[in-house]
């Protein structure tokens, strides 16, 4: 028994779930191969402490932590890439691009740069006797490596990359050295003069100090490894470890006492200048011979576009190829949305594939930018759209827009000290949403001056740098004024782009301002459309919390001249590779189409071919045999016909398989085996011979929230029948439903919803009735006029097929009975002759003993006791009476004599002693 | 010669108006309907007895502002409930007509009926889907509706703002806003395809829509997950918000194809299923 429960509990393995089960087997033994199976590199990479000699004499040893990548997959020689890292990186946060570069097919070698991570040491700021050199010997060492391609023995096939100091160490190379065969700097400097003491107004006057990004740049605050475009900031660990002077942590003597000059007066002296003039590639630029691809941040406050610009220009002027690209990130804006980390890492492949690795078409000098479309709905990013334009235009753009702005002259305060100072950038944050907006960009009351535009009429491309011309007035003769553009929308809200703003200081200045000349002020360069309707806004302020003000508080007056001069380029949208997914959504489409009219068509159903044997017979049932999934049989083999005229009585105790048989009658299953004709016409799911059957299985079927009469209209609009067609007089009249026929049928009783489910089933009147159990839950009067009216409805040709349990409903209502028992007929006939008297009586003696002994004396054929009083004789034709008269003449009592009839007989025997169902096999 | 009775044709049965005409009497019906109508009436209310006391409420980021300009004009309003409908209550509403339609039959004991007439099954199941489909449509259209009208009463007839991108001119912004419902309602079919494939596999109609809901939630949820990478791409909720993006000019269209495909893909998948399923199954309810 309990063996018997346990496998009950475990599903049987039907083909159908071994296969699902293996299937998905399969699948989860794929995935989890696939997510553990380690990825397969390309390229083998190894570190090794290099030591070369380098300084100013050429002679100093330093160690560099340097990695080798080197493609695995290589015929013959391969090109060189030297990748060098940003300020405060190592050689592991250029991994990334390294393995992605290696992955192409170049051998790449990455190092710590002096005086960071695990080289040897101090920082001398991409000077070229230090960092510079030690990247010329670099050059040497690739040019040892058998595995490098070479131009001329000792000069090996490189190209240079680089992002911020990496950069600058690139072009610098490329200009000190000429071995260097393409060079592609990112996000990096031209002028550390003008980028640290930057100037917009075109004077000579030195520029204001932009004291967070030196500070940052210089300060050992603990910041974590960078990546290409990162922090600035060294490791702590290094700093903490620096030998010598704790105020320069690994700075060299030179650079630190640099800083420290320029920090202190925030003006730098001739050394200063001197050392930052050494470290800018500004110097070089006229021996660079290497094509450059000049990438550079639209959202960068400490190396703006101008000086990317101010390489290109240089570069160009030899003739050696430049290209030039902006990207919507930088410095504050991080590596900007993907769609421009995908292009500018485009730009680099297409750029070292020709140049250095000598594959592919001349890449075009062609100037490429993005300007934001605004958020991502779903990572809360950026979104930008590239364009591009056949020539850099410089930062002029190729056409200029006037935009006229006003206002009255007016008085600014400068705070001492610079403190409360007004906020444009966060420097060193990096990547905010909000940084390259600038939205939270805030201006002190009093101090700063506004001049408004009218709303532009027409929507404005701004590429480049604007101009505004400024006239300005200050009591002591100097003023330091920050200059900003701001796009205001309808709604008054003012975005500054990128968080860029114009410092400007200026001296000789009148004390009133009716005596000032304008100056011209260049703004820094962005990109952004003024859409229709939005306003410029020029705001001249006193303070900024990025630069060193001067300390003494002042109040300066100035006046904007009306026109600010807007530079435009209208390039050409770069196509979005995305886009490719539209065509995958027409795709998708227009396989569903295909596939639904291909399954449309299959699907066809032509009427199966009828057997023309049975085209008048009602109902033929053959050889029928039902096992469900679980591998119950419900149904063994059942043969049966039902004849026009005829009112068939299937019969059988609960669980015998009545009921499966009639749900194949109606096509609710599919038999396993056998078939059932209707008319000639084998019954399947849907087979439009159902059409001329009329059923009731399993209980009635209404939608609740109707009247009955409601439900019989829905059904037959259901059928898509004519309604003439529906006889629903003779069917209401059957169902005898009288008024209640118009309440809700949830209301209904159980004979209610019988009767109205023997109506629905006869609508129509169809030519074969199939009901189940039909005078379940009717009261007596009911079911004798529902016997009537079954066996009217079987005139005219028309035949019906009754289940039931009851021997007494099938004797009374029906003309044939089928006894079916455990899923197999046990009897089937005419009911007359399966009811017929059997040779067989029951006796009620009051003596069984005596009595049987009587019996076994007369010509009977046997004598069965059964219960304690009643005897069982099979008569063998003798007449009752002599068999009654027998027993009264031996003094025996006969209580009762009662024939038995066949069915019952069949009946009792197979069913009787075991009421219980075939479902307890 | 036809087999079938006098007037049968399979092609004809269960009409569309009859399957129409079924859904249209039921309380549910009316119910989802109702409150359809009846949402951008309480939000109006909310709005005008809620009082000024605005706390931050910077849930949606760049988005969150739709709160802020729902009171701006009829055009705005509109958006905002949609903006608030989208997340549950539209697919509650979708996965009630498309995973109640074929479970309650099997639960009222009507579905053998329906099939014994003969519908074939997958006719049955075409026009149930279909209505279905109208169904949750309607809801869409006339939340949409009610809104429009009831906040462009009460608000004006203004620009669609969005703090995302300038201002939209009214007659454009009624334009965006069509496209929005039009996502939203290819974005529902995912969740109507999920819903009709349990409805057909169950008789129980509320373990249906509960259970479409439910796996609806939890792809909701794992979305948010962003250790999961790129394997949320394929969450069926994934793209849902992608529509935010039409707001912005240029109209960010990335992501809203992306969402169609997912959601086309998704519910060709679970209808073929449950055809599938439906048109080999022994119906025994």
């Amino acid at each position: 028994m309990r063996a018997l429960k346990l496998r009950r509990s475990v599903p049987r393995p039907t083909r159908r779930r071994v296969i699902a089960g293996t299937l998905i087997l399969v699948l989860v033994a794929a995935l989890v191969t696939w997510a553990v199976l380690p990825e397969r590199r390309s390229w083998t990479a190894s570190d090794q402490r290099v030591t070369v000699l380098s300084g100013p004499s050429g002679t100093d040893p330093v160690t560099l932590d340097t990695r080798f990548y080197l493609p695995k997959d290589r015929d013959g020689k391969v090109p060189a890439v030297l990748l060098a890292h940003g300020f405060g990186g190592t050689k592991n946060s250029v991994s990334d691009d390294a393995e992605s570069l290696a992955d192409r097919g170049y051998a790449v070698l990455t190092w710590t740069a002096r005086g960071f991570g695990n080289s040897g040491d101090q920082i001398h700021l991409d000077s070229p006797d230090y960092e510079v050199k030690d990247a010329q010997r670099l050059l040497d060492w690739l040019a040892a490596r058998p595995e490098i391609r070479k131009d001329t023995t000792g000069d090996p096939r490189v190209g240079v990359v680089g992002g911020s100091y990496g950069g600058a160490l690139a072009l610098l190379l490329a200009g000190q050295d000429p071995r260097v065969d393409a060079i592609v700097p990112l996000i990096t400097w031209n002028d550390l003069g003008t980028a640290f003491f930057p100037q917009s107004a075109g004077v000579a006057d030195p520029g204001v100090f932009k004291k967070s990004w030196a500070g940052l740049f210089f300060g050992n605050a603990s910041a974590p490894e960078s990546s290409r475009t990162g922090s600035l900031l060294p490791p702590q660990a290094e700093a903490a470890t620096g030998k010598g002077d704790p105020a320069c942590g690994r700075f060299a003597a030179d650079v630190c006492a640099a800083y420290l000059n320029m920090a202190t007066t925030g003006t730098p002296d001739d050394s200063t200048t001197e050392l930052l003039r050494r470290s800018s590639p500004a110097t070089v630029l006229d021996k660079i011979k290497a094509p450059t691809l000049l990438i550079q941040g639209a959202v960068d406050t400490l190396f703006p576009l101008s000086e990317a610009d101010a390489n290109a220009r240089g570069i160009a002027k030899t003739g050696t190829p430049v290209r030039v690209a902006w990207f919507t990130g930088g410095h504050d804006g991080g590596e900007g949305p993907q769609t421009d980390q995908d292009r500018t890492k485009f730009l680099t492949a297409q750029w070292l594939d020709h140049y250095v690795k000598g594959e592919g078409e001349k890449p075009p000098t062609s100037f490429t930018y993005s300007r934001v479309a605004g958020f991502s709905a779903l990572d809360r990013g950026l979104v930008t759209n590239g364009y591009s334009d056949p020539a850099y235009p410089g930062l002029g753009g190729t056409g200029r827009t006037e935009v006229g702005v006003s206002g009255p002259a007016q008085p600014i305060a400068n705070p001492p000290n610079g403190n409360p100072g007004g906020l444009s950038s966060l420097p060193g944050v990096g990547g905010q949403v909000s940084s390259l907006l600038g939205r939270f960009a805030g201006d002190l009351p009093g101090q700063h001056a506004t001049f408004d535009s009218s709303p532009v009429t027409e929507a404005i491309e701004v590429v480049g740098a604007p101009t505004v011309r400024l006239r300005a007035a200050s009591p002591t003769g100097t003023a330091t004024v920050f200059v900003k553009l701001f796009d205001v929308d309808p709604n008054g809200t003012a975005t500054l782009s990128g968080g860029l703003i114009a410092p400007v200081r200026l001296t000789n200045l009148p004390p009133d301002i009716a005596a000032a000349v304008p100056i011209t002020v260049t703004l820094p360069a962005m990109v952004r459309r003024i859409d229709t309707g939005h306003t410029v806004r020029v705001v001249v302020a006193a303070s900024d919390q990025a630069f060193l003000t001067p300390a003494d508080p002042t109040v300066y007056t100035v006046a904007v001249e009306p026109a600010v001069t807007l530079p435009t380029v209208v390039g050409s949208p770069i196509a979005n590779p995305q886009v490719v997914w539209r065509w995958v959504l027409l795709g998708v489409l227009g396989a569903i189409i295909l596939g639904l009219v291909v399954v449309l068509v299959a699907r066809r159903r032509r009427d199966a071919p009828p057997v023309e044997e049975f085209a008048d017979t009602p109902l033929v049932v053959r050889e029928l045999r039902k096992a469900y999934d679980d591998g119950f049989v419900a149904v063994e083999r059942v043969d049966f016909r039902v004849e026009r005229g005829q009112v068939v009585g299937l019969l059988g105790p609960n669980g015998a398989g009545k009921t499966t048989t009639l749900r194949v009658l109606m096509g609710l299953t599919m038999p396993t085996s056998g078939d059932a004709l209707v008319f000639g016409r084998p019954l399947v799911p849907g087979a439009p011979i159902l059409s001329r059957v009329g059923a009731l299985v399993e209980g009635p079927g209404f939608l609740p929230h109707l009247s009955g009469y409601e439900n019989l209209r829905a059904y037959w609009q259901a059928t898509g029948r004519p309604i003439e067609e529906a006889r629903f007089e003779e069917a209401l009249d059957i169902a005898g439903l009288g008024d209640s026929v118009h309440r809700r049928t949830k209301n209904y009783s159980h004979g209610m919803r019988q009767r109205l489910a023997i109506a629905q089933a006869m609508l129509g009147l169809p030519e074969l009735l199939v009901l189940d159990e039909p005078t379940d839950g009717l009261d007596p009067p009911q079911i004798a006029e529902m016997r009537r009216v079954l066996r009217r409805y079987a005139t005219d040709g028309r035949a019906v097929l009754v289940s039931s349990h009851l021997l007494a409903e099938v004797e009374q209502t029906c003309t044939h009975a089928v006894v079916v028992n455990k899923g197999r007929i046990v009897a089937s006939g005419l009911v007359d002759d399966i009811v017929g008297e059997s040779p067989s009586v029951q006796l009620s003696v009051s003596d069984v003993t005596a009595a049987t002994t009587v019996l076994e004396g007369m010509n009977v054929r046997s004598v069965q006791a059964d219960g304690a009083s009643d005897l069982i004789v099979d008569m063998n034709g003798t007449p009752r009476e002599e068999v009654v008269a027998s027993l009264v003449r031996a003094g025996i009592g006969v209580d009762r004599v009662v024939p038995r009839r066949r069915l019952e007989d069949a009946f009792l025997a197979l069913v009787g002693d075991n009421s219980r169902g075939s479902g307890d096999r | 010669m036809s087999s079938a009775a006098t007037g049968y044709k399979a092609s004809a049965t269960l009409p569309l108006r009859a399957e129409i005409r079924r859904q249209a009497t039921r309380r549910r019906t009316h119910l989802a309907l109702g409150f359809m109508v009846l949402l951008p009436l309480i939000i109006l209310l909310a709005f005008e007895f809620g009082g000024g006391d605005d706390d931050d409420n910077g849930g949606g980021g760049a988005f969150g502002s739709l709160v802020d300009l729902a009171t701006s004009g009829g055009l705005n309003f509109a958006l905002f409930s949609i903006f608030v409908s989208a997340g549950f209550l539209l697919i509650v509403v979708v996965a009630l007509f498309c995973g109640d339609t074929v479970a309650s039959e099997a639960n009222w004991g009507s579905l053998r009926y329906l099939l014994a007439i003969p519908v074939p099954r997958a006719r049955l199941l075409g026009v149930k889907l279909v209505v279905a489909l109208a169904y949750s449509l309607t809801a869409l259209l006339t939340l949409t509706t009610t809104a429009l009208l009831v906040g462009t009463l009460r608000y004006g007839w203004h620009p669609l703002g969005s703090t995302v991108a300038a201002e939209i001119p009214a007659g454009e912004g009624v334009l965006r806003l069509l496209a929005i419902v039009g996502y939203l309602a290819v974005t529902l079919l995912g969740v109507a395809g999920l819903a009709f494939l349990l409805s057909v596999l169950t008789d129980a109609a509320l373990g249906a829509v509960g259970g479409a809901v439910l796996l609806w939630i939890l792809s909701s949820i794992l979305d948010q997950i962003t250790a999961l990478g790129s394997l949320r791409d394929f969450l069926p909720t994934h793209f849902n918000d992608a529509w935010l993006g039409l707001l912005s000019t240029p109209m960010q269209t990335d992501d809203v194809v992306k969402g169609a495909i997912s959601a086309v893909c998704y519910a060709t998948l679970f209808w073929s299923f449950a055809f599938y399923r439906f048109t080999r199954k022994d119906v025994t309810s």
